[in-house]
């Protein structure tokens, strides 16, 4: 019973009081950058989620069993973003092998996640093992992945809307998708101070 | 000389990193709540480029292409890395208040897309001004973000206080992308009136 409420606790945090886009400032390249349409903002969110929880996993394993074992504690920031590149490389060549049509849908989206700074930001949070266990970290992971998806996919909903709408051009692209992503940044804030 | 004028302008001006390429946006929103946090960043991201950047591009010629990015991602890993340790050691205040955003330098667009566009093409000494234009350019950029919002959220300028105080949003996330929207549309219009006078 405590594990569910501490997991509860968990997802609620990653995915609407401390959002990573929205609050925490990471990943707002790709959140900016893949969000004209619904279909692809879906597609980066899921691609995302996916490499999160695999990452976490990765990353908790290595600095707990490897990294705080030898006090090497320093090497994290290189040893953890070159897991992560490696990871990519390995869930791009894995799909692109046995499930091809997933493949074809994320195809693009999935080296784009290497230089994604919310993967390597969840990498770190989680890599705290005075907090997290194994499992709860993956699960951080995964619910930070999900609050990217649902902040990336509110955004690219905005957007549709606002490609048929009048605004000054010197608002176009990036300035309108900026002020849209304040107004739902300033949606998320009723969330703070959320706590259990 | 005159390469390094061509540079500083290049990186300040005509490919301002923040403005005009729209690269790294994710610290560029994120530590620009007081001036000294975003000339702290600013100047971090600075050395790591000009490093980073002199470093690929004396290795050019020995890195694999296929490999290319991952060994560029060493190289700026290691000093991002350096960085953190420096910082820890001796601007502690500063170490705090950018947390998470020090290693995450690793991960700004900037400096591997000047790494892959500029460093891998060109010679030792020009990559090494090409980082340091680059880096004064987004130190610029984050300067100016930084005045503005502290100015408006916190009523101070480099933690002068000038009023009792602020607007808080300013400093929050909202204010964040309010501001570097409201810049980058006041941008576009300067340079989309210069064209049309032009013409």
């Amino acid at each position: 019973m405590k594990l569910i409420a501490e997991l509860f606790s968990i997802s609620l945090g990653a995915i609407l009081v401390e959002n990573f886009v929205l609050v925490r400032f990471m990943g707002i390249c790709p959140f900016l950058g893949v969000s004209k349409k619904v279909d692809t903002a879906v597609g980066m969110g899921l691609a995302v989620t996916f490499v999160m929880g695999l990452s976490t996993l990765m990353t908790h394993l290595v600095q707990r069993y490897v990294l705080e074992a030898l006090g090497l504690e320093y090497l994290q920031t290189i040893v953890f973003i070159l897991i992560i590149a490696a990871l990519v490389q390995f869930v791009e060549m894995f799909l692109q092998k046995s499930v091809p049509a997933l493949y074809a849908s994320l195809g693009i989206y999935l080296p784009l996640i290497t230089t994604n700074c919310a993967v390597l930001g969840v990498a770190i949070y989680a890599a705290d093992t005075s907090i997290y266990t194994v499992f709860t970290a993956v699960w951080y992971g995964v619910s930070a992945g999900l609050g990217f998806l649902l902040a990336i996919v509110l955004l690219a909903g905005i957007r549709e809307r606002l490609e048929t709408s009048d605004y000054p051009k010197a608002m176009e692209g990036f300035p309108v998708a900026l002020i849209s992503a304040a107004l739902l940044a300033l949606a998320f804030m009723g969330f703070s101070g959320f706590n259990i | 000389m005159k390469s390094l004028i061509e540079s500083l302008r290049r990186g300040i001006l005509t490919q301002n990193p923040t403005f005009i390429l729209v690269l790294g946006m994710c610290p560029t929103i994120a530590v620009t709540t007081s001036v000294v946090n975003g000339i702290g960043m600013g100047l971090s991201a600075t050395v790591v480029l000009i490093f980073s950047n002199l470093f690929i591009s004396i290795l050019r010629n020995f890195i694999p292409s296929k490999v290319r990015i991952a060994g560029y991602i060493v190289v700026i890993a290691s000093f991002v890395t350096i960085i953190q340790m420096l910082l820890q050691a001796y601007v502690p205040t500063l170490y705090n208040s950018l947390g998470i955003f020090i290693p995450l330098i690793v991960v700004n667009c900037i400096i591997l897309a000047r790494a892959e566009a500029y460093a891998s093409k060109n010679s030792p000494f020009l990559s090494a001004l090409d980082g340091l234009g680059m880096g004064l350019g987004f130190t610029c950029s984050l300067t100016l973000i930084s005045a503005i919002r502290e100015i408006l959220g916190s009523g101070s300028i480099l933690g002068w206080h000038f009023a009792s105080s602020g607007i808080g949003v300013f400093v929050m996330a909202p204010g964040g992308f309010l501001v570097l929207g409201s810049l980058l549309a006041l941008f576009n219009y300067i340079s989309q009136k210069r064209s049309a006078d032009s013409k």
